[in-house]
């Protein structure tokens, strides 16, 4: 499996096609909108989906922990589908997460789904979280302080579709530029947003590049988010 | 026979009439108490037929309360019987009272009718299920002496049969005294209709009524003046004949096989209409105000002539309606039948029909059809058995309505036809997934849709799932739509939302007759004007073709097995047929022919199975699968009704090593639970059941939000819980219709030891057709991340690698964007670095 690297404000990022971005540097992994517990969420509104997304995204992030054996996770917000998603999580799903996180430091950036801290799990949490040239944050910033800085967020989902000769292809991906880098869903119940949709585009008025997530690595091309485009 | 009381036989001479002697035999069986279908030819005075005894017994016994229940596939139908039945009884004077009830009945209306039932109701499956899901159910219907059931062949067969098989099955608990009434168009399989309309799921309890068939239809085939197109489905090129034909007619019907050729060949039409004939376009795209309009003009002697697809199979009776014009082959014999009977609703003067192919193959298809026709035979498959996401449901609509046993209950489904196979095993699955998503984790326990009681009966817990389930009733599940706004103007219709995704603003396509330029998306609408650069692209829709029947493909097997049969095939086919002949061999009617030969520097590989595209596909994937497997590096495959050809890198020394009956074994199923066809038949099956919410068109966006991916459900399920119930639904779905699978058997049967391989150097003339195909529907053996790389490099190659709307736009201004378009709320937490 090959990593892309990115260059952010000097800094090297690594995107893996597992979906989670690393900062070697700081033996850092970065994952965005896990989403855990939207399956009971739903299960709550009379629509009894099957309850096993929490697990299936806790094996995603288990996948990419062994494979690249950070130090130090962050993850960046709507980690729970909403504010009491951390007391649903049932005892196995809870025990996996310490699990996963022994002898590691775990950063939650809160998230809109998710802005409490989740109680009785280990981490601290943060409205963000800024390093070095670096800012980890849920909701891209509208506008970056200053030249030289770089941000890492989430929130929106990018999904990129592209046409191929057996039709169309979309995939969760990465959406960046130098200086901003918007990282997909890793959750098993999260959707996605078109990487060409009107939200994009104050964030990266000259283009981007998307990474799609593939088997074994990333599929690069440039996309222009359009004003107006607002995609289903 | 019976004797028709006086005033009725005094109604029928004032008009002239005789009661027809199905009409009789109708009368005579309800008399004794019995169901009875009856099978009739368009304009045979069939509704009356099923009504007729109704009237009679509310003539002799005037009473109160529900007598008779309607129900037809159709609203429109619905309200043009209730017309027709006013008639007779106000000319007669019967105490009778009729109303309709569908879903554009208003809520005050629809009070009522349950306070003071009319004596008759005419509706549709989907209101009747909703009317059962009601309480009151049980005392509304507790009087009802008949249900008539309209177009049963229609219905049969599909998730709405199985649903309103159900509902009967219902009414049968509540009124055992109603006896059922079906009226049918001619079918293949009468015994199997029987039986769904039967109480008991046997077919013996429902009396078969036939009426003297119609006059034949005449049928003609219509070629084009130029060149016979070697490839293409659309027949764009006979579009000058059948103007021709239009304007020859009063009004004409052209019915096509898909939305995208009704676009197509009402512009290609137009082009040629020098004289302005008022011509319409009729899909079911258009809003339903545009496709009211237009039955409007038709009903009313305005139109010459109306392009249009199933649509219009159904429906109401237009006695001006002179000419059917089929354009491309018609894939199915009854559908060719129920089609032309559309032209001339009098059963005694024949109606007639011409059938334009649009290739080679489908000359040889339309002759086939012709020689069905004549010779009475029908195609259909005989029913699958009912859907399991139907029956979840029904069984959640039956909780609504009132607490039942399940031992009662399964008792009650199994007495439907498309239910009488149920195991138990399957209902108390389907009924635990109602309860409570019935999952191996049980984690959903406090969210039980259904509790159980001491006696073990069954209660619904709440008023939101009945909420719930009123939303989502039905089995018509569309895919996600986007409806089309003129700018400025009205709605013009609505498109996939897929289609639109692939449209930049200023592209042009073609839709509801016009084209149109592609100019943004606004909330859950596109926005269009008139006009647009380039060739417009045409929207197509997943799945709307249907494929070559298994009783057309064979005859047209026979067909080009026997020369001496091919006298009625024009002199262009019969060349083309005899070079075959010449230079390869032709197709047998058992076996099957394969020809290998090389090309451009690859293997071409073309096996004339002859079982329709789906089942092509699915054998396309295995047979690519296979090859790479003996390492002949197979690079791709196209499909069509007739046959497959794949191309590959080395030579396919042995074809006959891939038409091999172990073919449909792991790979099979493998191959069946990634396809993109089993997601979409797993996302409508979820829908059904009740585990997704439908997405209604109209509704705001906000509200969509809170609607799930299915394929991420799909996934999930299929990784933590392959044997769940509504995976099992899904399996057996495909296994019927979309991949074709149990054709595929039979051709591996058929063709076990019989393959006639023909090592050719060169492509075959009858090969030709399928290689035109290529490119234009390329389908990959599931290698989606090989494609993307190969799109991705494509891209690189082509802008050297530079991004490419670096300087596209002017520097923008720093602005603060708006908020977010996503319904997200933005979060009130206290600012700070470390909260904890």
């Amino acid at each position: 499996m090959s990593l892309a690297p990115l260059h952010m404000a000097g800094e090297r990022i690594m995107l893996c096609p597992l979906g989670v971005a690393l900062w070697p540097a700081r033996s850092t992994m970065i994952a965005a909108d896990l989403h855990l517990e939207k399956g009971s969420h739903f299960a709550g509104r009379g629509r009894l989906v099957p309850p096993y997304d929490t697990r299936a995204t806790l094996e995603a992030l288990q996948r990419a922990l062994r494979r690249h054996a950070p130090r130090r996770v962050i993850l960046l917000g709507d980690s729970f589908h909403d504010a009491s998603g951390a007391a649903r999580l049932c005892a196995e799903d809870a025990a996996l997460l310490a699990r996963l996180m022994t002898g590691r430091e775990l950063v939650w950036v809160l998230g809109n789904h998710d802005p409490i801290a989740p109680a009785g799990l280990p981490g601290s949490a943060v409205e963000e979280w800024l390093e070095g040239p670096l800012a980890f944050r849920h909701i891209a910033s509208p506008t970056l302080a200053r030249h030289g800085v770089g941000e890492l967020s989430g929130h929106y989902h990018p999904k990129a579709s592209v046409a191929t000769r057996a039709g169309q292809v979309t995939r969760p991906c990465f959406l960046g530029d130098g200086r901003r880098l918007v990282l997909p869903a890793l959750g098993a119940y999260a959707g996605g947003l078109e990487a060409r949709d009107a939200a994009f585009a104050p964030l990266f008025p000259r283009g981007a590049r998307a990474f799609l997530l593939g088997q074994e690595r990333l599929h690069s091309l440039p996309v222009m988010p359009q004003r107006g485009v607002v995609s289903a | 026979m019976v004797d028709l009381p006086d005033a009725f036989q005094h109604w029928f001479a004032a008009r002239g009439w005789q009661p027809r002697a199905h009409q009789l035999h109708m009368v005579a069986e309800a008399a004794a108490g019995r169901s009875a279908l009856l099978i009739a030819p368009t304009g045979g005075g069939k509704t009356l037929a099923g009504f007729l005894p109704s009237l009679i017994e509310l003539h002799a016994t005037p009473r109160e309360g529900l007598h008779t229940l309607y129900v037809s596939p159709l609203k429109a139908l619905a309200v043009d019987i209730a017309r027709n039945l006013m008639a007779p009884i106000e000319e007669m004077g019967l105490p009778i009272r009729v109303e309709t009830r569908t879903g554009d009945t208003p809520a005050n209306r629809r009070a009522r009718q349950r306070e003071a039932p009319p004596h008759i109701l005419l509706t549709t499956p989907e209101s009747l299920v909703l009317l059962l899901s009601l309480p009151e159910a049980k005392h509304l219907f507790a009087g009802l002496r008949a249900v008539v059931v309209d177009e049963a062949h229609a219905l049969a067969g599909t998730k709405r049969g199985d649903q309103l098989a159900l509902g009967l099955a219902r009414l049968s608990v509540l009124a055992p005294a109603a006896r059922r009434v079906g009226l049918s168009a001619t079918v293949n399989h009468p015994e199997a209709l029987r039986a769904w309309l039967s109480s008991t799921a046997r077919p013996g309890d429902v009396a078969l009524v036939r009426a003297a068939a119609g006059a034949a239809p005449r049928l003609g085939v219509q070629l084009p003046a130029g060149r016979l197109p070697w490839g293409g489905h659309m027949g764009l090129a006979s579009a000058p004949e059948i103007m021709e034909r239009i304007t020859a007619a009063r009004v004409t019907i052209v019915f096509v096989n898909t939305r995208a050729q009704a676009e197509l060949i009402f512009a290609a039409l137009w082009k040629l209409n020098e004289a302005a004939l008022p011509i319409a376009l009729h899909h079911g795209s258009l809003t339903v105000e545009q496709r009211r309009r237009v039955e409007a003009a038709m009903a009313e002697g305005k139109l010459r002539a109306v392009v249009a697809t199933s649509s219009l199979d159904l429906g109401i009776d237009w006695g001006d309606v002179d000419q059917v014009i089929q354009v491309g082959a018609p894939k199915g014999v009854a559908r060719l039948l129920q089609r032309v009977g559309r032209a001339n609703h009098r059963m005694d003067e024949a109606s007639s029909a011409w059938l334009v192919p649009a290739n080679r193959f489908e000359v040889i298809e339309c002759a086939a059809a012709l020689e069905s026709v004549a010779a009475e035979e029908l195609d259909g498959e005989p029913p699958r058995p009912g859907g399991l996401d139907v029956l979840a449901q029904h069984v959640l609509a039956m909780a609504c309505h009132a607490p039942f046993h399940p031992d009662a209950l399964y008792a009650e489904v199994t007495r439907a036809a498309p239910y009488a196979e149920l195991s138990r095993r399957d209902f108390d699955d389907v009924l635990r997934f109602v309860e409570d998503g019935g999952y191996s984790l049980r984690s959903y326990d406090r969210f039980r849709r259904l509790f159980r009681d001491a006696e073990g009966m069954v209660h619904v817990r709440g008023p939101l799932v009945a909420r719930q389930l009123r939303l989502n009733l039905g089995t018509i599940v569309e895919a996600p739509l986007m409806k089309v706004k003129l700018r400025g103007g009205p709605v013009l219709g609505e498109v996939e939302e897929w289609f639109l995704s692939t449209l930049a603003p200023g592209n042009a396509f073609l839709f509801a007759g016009q084209v149109l330029r592609f100019e943004r998306i606004a909330g859950v609408t596109a926005e269009v004007t008139r006009g647009g650069e380039g060739d417009p692209r045409v929207p197509a829709y997943a799945g709307s073709r249907m494929p070559l029947s298994t009783h057309l493909a064979s005859r047209v097997r026979a067909i080009l097995a026997r020369p001496g049969a091919w006298d009625r095939l024009p002199e262009s086919v019969r060349e083309w047929l005899r070079l075959q002949q010449l230079k390869s061999a032709l197709p047998r009617a058992d076996g099957l022919l394969v020809e290998t030969f090389p090309r451009g520097g690859k293997w071409f590989l073309v096996a004339y199975c002859f079982e329709g595209r789906l089942a092509h596909q699915t054998l396309g994937m295995l047979a690519t699968k296979r090859m790479e497997r003996l390492g002949w590096g197979p690079l791709g495959y196209v499909a069509t009704d007739y046959v497959i050809a794949i191309w590959s890198a080395f030579e396919p020394a042995n074809p006959a090593a891939l038409f091999v009956e172990d073919l449909l074994g792991e790979e099979l199923e493998e191959w069946i639970a990634e396809s993109s066809m089993l997601r979409r038949t797993f996302r409508n099956i979820a829908t059904i059941a009740g585990l997704l919410d439908k997405q209604l068109p109209g509704i705001e966006k906000s509200r969509r939000q809170m609607t799930m991916n299915s394929d991420l459900i799909y996934d999930v399920l299929r990784r933590h819980e392959p044997d769940h119930i509504l995976l099992r639904a899904t399996r057996a779905e495909a296994a019927f219709g979309l991949t074709d699978v149990h054709r595929l058997g039979s051709l591996l049967s058929r063709a076990k030891g019989r393959v006639q391989h023909m090592r050719l150097d060169r492509v075959s003339p009858l090969a030709v057709p399928a290689l035109i195909e290529i490119g234009r529907e390329w389908v990959a053996g599931g290698a989606e991340d090989a494609l993307l790389a190969e799109a991705a490099a494509l891209v690189a190659e082509a802008t050297d690698g530079a991004e490419m709307f670096e300087g596209q736009l002017p520097e923008a201004p720093e602005e603060r964007p708006a908020p977010p378009r996503r319904n997200r709320f933005i979060r009130s937490a206290p600012r700070g670095k470390v909260v904890r």
